[in-house]
């Protein structure tokens, strides 16, 4: 089968001793929603622009619609890219914009009229053509240069964090826009975020890279349910997984010298190491309890009050974790609550190498609604 | 901005003074242009009658229409060049990445130190040797390559985001295409703020015409205001002063003009 974009072992390395990019190994489907996500300098927007052929390869091999394009320049790539600043022309109108790339490729001007018409359109620009893009908001640029990358029919459309000049209320809105459109033209996309929501909620599937290596990649729910590793773990879901240290002294799961678990080896079936572990639980599965249910007892530091669900901070020794409820809680700060934490919601990670040693067993027979 | 009053007729005064020390010579020269030699010679200040005698003489005695044209076609010749080529180089020195591109920049930058007059003997040999001399190439070619004009455009370039040009590359969009129909209109208030610059520093040069030209076909009006002064066995101050305006007038023309059209290009704006 044929991969729409295929990386192999690409790396990539400047001055021929500062590696930025360690062999990415990558499939991207036709018609995929393809999300790379990290912090910044992890090297995510070095792989887009070598994809796109900004930046040149120092190792591997690069295929598009399975060909060889590593020296290829961008234009015979085939794709259209939407830059961070939006890259408009500020000398030219919006119609010019949109148009400008079409005379190169030698499409004629009754075409241009009619993907013009088509893509003003579909972005609800059609009072604004003759407007300079200075003249325009925010969110109007950003329909500008996604019209002009719609227009040019390539298959393959690459973003570099677009949404991150806009602001939180647009950004929403923007993303099932973005999302949209894609699915309706079915486009191929790849998508540079260092936003998580804007990967979860986008994305068909996600890669996640940290310092130039791939940390794992799989769909959205797969990666919050079962993160491969503590950096993912702790960079995909808002707030964060919570975490600590942990170790298991005959029927205990102590963690961070504070929670004592009881715990029996069914549980545990593949974690051999008693010490250096590091456990993880979901904001939402730290679940308030009646006195008899309740498994452990914390303090609270803070309540935040999202008017739809309350966000608690409890201190768990040296780490602070976030518990989420639906609804309001009128609780206040330095409150002891009774608390509960099911086993199956706890995934286990090795310490040192951070890898996961067992996911949360609860996740494996999810409650995923499929319709 | 609220000055108070005080401040203000204080600051006005110093300006009127330092205006009018500044402009003196120009004003002597205006007022002079009006006068008979015997008033003149009287030291007068303001001329007791306005005639325009010295202005019809000028234009009698001397072709100094055939100067002006001079002056004019070198000046334009000189920008134009002045304008390409620096436009070019600062592009190439922005937008193509090559090996060494900052030290070579560096090295053109570093020709700024060089006076003209340490390169006029060398230029008016190869200028001799092209047997171009009294030519209109040979008084404009030594002033093309212009390290000042690159370092202005360059930095002028610099602030135009790369993503621009990345958009074109992935467009299709090649290097002359780009450099005609985005660089150049987005570049477009530096590139006439170096065409001002470029016209005055030509128009007002006196070394290399002076050098370069021994015939009247070619002479630039600067050193015919020179021959003005020479060639009377008792100098008449009215009709060089006269001359003199004339001069001046096309250099102030451009200032207007291009003072007019600056504003308008600097209000314009770049967009973020």
């Amino acid at each position: 089968m044929m991969h729409l974009v295929e990386l192999k072992q690409v790396s990539k390395s400047y001055d021929k001793n500062v590696q930025v990019l360690h062999s990415i190994d990558l499939q991207i489907e036709e018609g995929e929603f393809f999300v790379l996500v990290g912090p910044s300098g992890s090297g995510k927007s070095t792989l887009l622009r070598m994809i796109a052929g900004l930046e040149s390869l120092s190792g591997g091999e690069l295929k598009i619609q399975g060909r060889l394009v590593n020296h290829l320049p961008p234009k015979e790539r085939h794709l259209s890219m939407v830059f961070q600043n939006y890259a408009l022309y500020p000398h030219l109108t919006v119609e010019q914009n949109i148009l400008f790339g079409l005379s190169a490729k030698k499409v004629n001007k009754q075409e241009q009229q009619k993907r013009l018409q088509e893509a003003v359109s579909m972005m609800g620009l059609g009072d604004l053509l003759k407007r300079k893009p200075k003249q325009l908001s925010g969110g109007q640029r950003q329909r500008v240069a996604l019209a002009r990358s719609v227009i040019s029919q390539e298959p393959l459309c690459l973003m570099d964090e677009p949404l991150s000049n806009l602001d939180a209320k647009l950004r929403a809105h923007m993303r099932t826009e973005i999302r949209r459109l894609q699915k309706k033209l079915g486009l191929t996309m790849i998508y540079v975020t260092h936003d998580q929501v804007e990967a979860m909620t986008m994305g068909d599937r996600i890669m996640v890279l940290n310092e130039g290596e791939i940390q794992q990649i799989g769909k959205p729910i797969d990666l919050y349910n079962q993160p491969a590793n503590l950096f993912v773990a702790s960079f995909i879901g808002s707030p964060r997984m919570n975490l600590g240290l942990a170790v298991i002294n005959q029927n205990q799961l102590i963690i961070e010298d504070t929670i004592k678990l009881s715990i029996t080896n069914q549980d545990i079936p593949k974690i051999i190491k008693r010490s250096g572990i590091t456990i993880g639980i979901r904001a939402e599965h730290l679940v308030y309890a009646t006195q008899e249910e309740a498994n452990l007892h914390l303090d609270v530091v803070n309540v935040e009050q999202l008017g739809n669900e309350t966000l608690l901070t409890f201190e768990v020794g040296s780490q602070l974790w976030t518990a989420k409820w639906l609804g309001q809680w009128l609780i206040n700060a330095g409150e002891r609550i009774p608390l509960k934490i099911n086993l199956d919601h706890i995934s286990f990670f090795d310490s040192q190498s951070g890898q996961i040693m067992q996911t949360a067993t609860a996740s494996q027979d999810l409650k995923v609604v499929a319709l | 901005m609220t000055i108070p009053l005080r401040t203000k007729i204080i600051l006005y005064t110093l300006l009127v003074l330092a205006a009018l020390i500044m402009f003196a010579p120009l004003l002597i020269t205006f007022m002079m242009s009006f006068m008979s030699g015997q008033e003149i010679m009287m030291g007068n200040m303001i001329p007791t009658s306005f005639s325009l005698e010295n202005y019809v003489a000028v234009f009698q005695r001397f072709p100094l229409v055939r100067y002006l044209l001079n002056s004019l076609v070198m000046s334009l010749l000189i920008m134009t060049g002045q304008l390409i080529i620096s436009s070019l180089a600062a592009y190439a020195f922005v937008f193509i990445e090559f090996k060494g591109r900052d030290l070579i920049f560096f090295l053109f930058i570093a020709t700024m130190m060089v006076p003209f007059e340490a390169s006029v003997i060398p230029n008016f040999h190869t200028i001799r040797d092209l047997n171009w001399l009294n030519s209109y190439q040979g008084l404009a070619l030594p002033f093309f390559a212009m390290a000042f004009g690159t370092f202005l455009l360059r930095q002028n370039f610099k602030q135009i985001p790369k993503e621009l040009k990345e958009a074109s590359q992935i467009a299709g969009i090649g290097d002359l295409k780009f450099f005609l129909t985005v660089v150049l209109p987005v570049a477009k208030t530096s590139l006439l703020t170096l065409g001002v610059y470029g016209f005055l520093t030509s128009w007002n040069m006196y070394l290399w015409p002076l050098l370069t030209t021994t015939d009247d076909r070619f002479r630039t009006v600067q050193i015919g205001l020179r021959q003005l002064q020479s060639q009377e066995q008792l100098n008449e101050w009215g009709v060089i002063m006269a001359g003199a305006i004339i001069v001046v007038i096309p250099t102030l023309m451009i200032l207007f003009l291009g003072q007019k059209r600056l504003q308008q290009g600097l209000t314009e704006g770049a967009l973020k």
